[in-house]
């Protein structure tokens, strides 16, 4: 039984809470005001690749696609982080009114995490899934050159090497003036929204902090659970008629403990991660707010410097235009990028919180199992036996 | 069990209360006194109800009656007080002995060990502790009065005892094995439960947190808010619920408790016996030496070496008179022994039996009473797990209308 989204992505039915998250991922797509699809992004299959130089993972990009824009109807090709990571920037660059997602952190500290823990990778995976799917959802960023390169080039190093070139050509100045010029007043809705994202990534933080303090105590709870079971296990040893019993609590014991590692477990890999992408998420969210902030600052600068001049001018010069063209154009796309991100943020944390309701949930009615069960032995008499 | 005094009389620990009084080195001291109420049992008729008892007893008076039972009656499993001072405790409970939780637990205890000795079929029978139940003046005085005090065995004696008696009967011995190793297990089991408990509280508790920054979350979210404002308060519920689940949890390590002193119990028995038992080998042994010296006295000849024997033969023989004095003396000395260990030989089959019919009816005392202790954290385990799922089910229904 191959049960798969209609974006592609195969559905894991393996677990109880899946049927809900299928069910998420369906209201979802219902969102997109019943637009049919035509681009669906898959990430898998992650392999280790053993280099002299190095050692790095790579993982499977599958495109399956009806766009004029691509020349084939499917694609598969190897990405490896590196590569998720120049698409970003590329995106940052190409398309710099737009809300950009967020990658998964690039850089982990050695020693403390393995990156090439099937945990790690998993949890990598997930995130750079997300994140290609996230650009594939959105009106302008999924018809982006730099997207669809990545999608389907066999030898992304050599169009890496050849856009450099390119870029210092060009000298496509994609550089805004940095400070010097203060803006006089930023409109309201940018105001709040700048606000809005200063609380929320702070309120993210303190949960993420909580999340993690919850995980450890858990573990410290776990080790205590690990001694305690095997003292009963030593008791039934020294007893006859209370043997099987206590080995019952023991066992017991056991089976809460095992209950109780994978609670933890699922926290770690699916629930902190999703936290953090947010958080990174709201950071590069404020930088375009920024940037928004300057582009303002300087079409505003361009006409103070105009009316100063006192030309004699019928028309406002053109480059003047062309600066109120950019800031109207970036307070449009980033206001169509705001209510979307708006919307999409509240799926992802109803599912997320859903989720680790699903798993405190799943592991309360094991341990009610593993209770229940010992009560008959419990209660068993030497003369019914 | 017909005739214990249980069926016969209503016995309930019913208060505690604080006093301060002089102690006998005439400093003030605070002391917790806790009232005894006992009612006889009588056929019921309509409306009749029997007449309540009650006086005061301190603990110390409950240690001075458990002392004269454990003497008077050393054949016997005497059922063990409530600690003193608490012990095993984890962080959230005090482990002052005037902190209320612990007054009221130790009074739960202070009743069982009532109820214990009044359904034991030959200490419910004991006029001293039926006068602890319904005499208040002069108890004290009558307990010292009956001279247990002399009775009681030093610790020296069964210490030494212990290592150097020879033949002690193999089911004591064993006993006396089984008994330090369920000490060594329940307090293992005790010490661990506690830290487990302490942990179980942590968890619990960070859980509160989440209910706070949700409501500060929610403030700034429009379609989100009531979701998450609801779902905090779940959180908050959750939180608190674990004071009560742990409370709870406290009766069961009472209950393990009781069993941990009851192994002590079991291990005076056993001591007992091998005091019993050496006492017996030595008076053998005595009699036997004394045997000896009387035949090599009346035939000369010298078998054993002897400080006496060598000075006699560096300073000169005794007369024939000396000798037969001796004799005599030793002759005595040896029908006064057989005696002694003709009763004393009794005694001790007497002990080993009647001692081991209250080890049996001991160990099923035990085993009732234990598997009903994992029975009741069983289902206390459960109910915990029902509650987790109530709420976290609740949390999910409000996160579902976020």
């Amino acid at each position: 039984q191959d049960l798969s989204l209609p974006n592609g992505t195969p559905v894991d039915t393996s677990s109880p809470a899946s049927s809900s998250s299928l069910l998420n991922r369906l209201q979802l797509d219902d969102d997109l005001d019943g637009e049919t699809r035509d681009l669906f992004v898959t990430v898998d299959d992650p392999k280790k690749h053993v280099c002299t130089m190095e050692t790095y993972i790579t993982y499977r990009v599958t495109t399956k696609t009806t766009r004029a824009e691509f020349d084939l109807p499917e694609y598969s090709v190897r990405r490896r982080y590196q590569d998720f990571d120049w698409l970003r920037n590329k995106l940052e660059e190409s398309q710099p009114t737009h809300l950009i997602p967020p990658l998964p952190e690039k850089f982990v500290v050695k020693g403390v995490v393995d990156r090439f823990s099937e945990e790690f990778v998993e949890t990598r995976r997930k995130a750079l899934d997300k994140f290609l799917k996230r650009i594939t959802d959105h009106p302008v960023l999924s018809f982006n050159e730099h997207f669809n390169v990545f999608l389907t080039a066999k030898d992304l190093n050599a169009y890496k090497k050849q856009g450099m070139a390119l870029l210092s050509k060009m000298g496509e100045s994609v550089k805004y003036v940095t400070g010097g010029y203060k803006l006089r007043s930023r409109p309201l809705e940018f105001a709040a929204i700048g606000e809005y994202l200063d609380t929320f990534s702070l309120k993210l933080g303190t949960i993420d902090r909580i999340a993690q303090r919850i995980i450890k105590e858990q573990l410290e709870y776990l080790v205590e659970l690990r001694e305690y079971g095997p003292v009963y296990s030593t008791w039934g040893g020294l007893e006859v008629e209370l043997s099987e019993p206590l080995e019952g609590a023991s066992a017991c014991i056991g089976n809460c403990c095992t209950a109780l590692e994978e609670l933890s477990e699922d926290m770690t890999e699916d629930f902190l991660p999703v936290l953090r992408e947010y958080i990174l998420y709201s950071e590069s969210m404020k930088n375009v707010l920024k940037k928004r902030d300057q582009v303002q600052a300087e079409y505003e600068a361009k006409l103070e410097a105009v009316a100063l001049k006192k030309e004699d001018r019928p028309k406002v010069p053109t480059d003047v235009e062309k600066c109120q063209d950019r800031v109207e154009c970036f307070n449009a796309d980033l206001k169509a990028d705001m209510e979307r991100w708006q919307n999409n943020k509240r799926q992802d944390f109803r599912q997320l919180l859903m989720g680790m309701a699903d798993k405190n949930i799943q592991y309360y009615e094991k341990c009610l199992t593993a209770w229940e069960s010992i009560i008959p032995l419990l209660q068993d008499k030497p003369e019914t036996k | 069990m017909e005739d214990c005094l249980a069926k016969k009389m209503e016995i309930t620990v019913l208060e505690a209360e604080k006093r301060t009084g002089k102690n006998a080195m005439n400093m003030q001291e605070t002391y917790t006194a806790y009232l005894i109420e006992t009612r006889a049992v009588e056929s019921q008729s309509e409306g009749q109800c029997a007449p309540v008892d009650s006086l005061w007893r301190r603990y110390s008076e409950f240690e001075l009656l458990r002392n004269y039972l454990s003497v008077t009656y050393p054949h016997i499993v005497v059922p063990p007080l409530p600690e003193k001072r608490a012990d095993f405790v984890w962080h959230k409970l005090s482990a002052d002995n005037m902190d209320p939780d612990f007054v009221e637990r130790r009074r739960i205890g202070l009743e069982n060990f009532l109820l214990r000795v009044a359904s034991h079929p030959v200490l419910c029978q004991d006029k001293i502790f039926y006068s602890f139940l319904t005499q208040e003046g002069g108890w004290k005085e009558m307990v010292n009065e009956t001279g247990f005090q002399l009775k009681a065995d030093s610790r020296l004696k069964a210490l030494n005892a212990t290592f150097r008696v020879k033949n002690p009967d193999k089911r004591f011995t064993e006993l006396k094995h089984y008994s330090d190793e369920l000490q060594s297990v329940i307090s293992h089991l005790l010490r661990v439960r506690a830290r487990v408990a302490d942990r179980l509280y942590g968890v619990y508790k960070v859980h509160g947190n989440y209910g706070r920054v949700f409501s500060e979350w929610s403030a700034i979210e429009k379609e989100m808010g009531d979701g998450l404002q609801s779902a905090g308060h779940h959180m908050d519920v959750y939180a608190a619920s674990i004071d009560d689940i742990l409370e709870e949890e406290e009766h069961y390590a009472d209950q393990l408790k009781e069993y941990l002193f009851y192994a002590e119990a079991l291990r005076a028995v056993c001591r007992k016996h091998e005091l019993m038992q050496y006492d017996l080998e030595m008076a053998a042994q005595d009699l036997t030496s004394k045997k000896q010296q009387c035949e090599e006295l009346a035939t000369g000849t010298v078998r054993t070496f002897s400080l006496k024997g060598m000075t006699s033969k560096l300073f000169g023989q005794e007369t024939p008179e000396q000798r037969e004095a001796k004799i005599k003396v030793l002759e005595e000395q040896i029908q006064e022994g057989e005696e002694q260990l003709k009763s004393k030989n009794l005694e001790g089959r007497d002990f080993v039996k009647s001692a081991w019919a209250d080890i049996e009816r001991f160990k099923e005392q035990k085993n009732h009473d234990l598997k009903e202790a994992l029975i009741s954290y069983a289902v206390m385990q459960i109910s915990m797990c029902k509650k987790g799922i109530q709420v976290w089910t609740n949390a999910k229904e409000c996160f579902s209308k976020m």
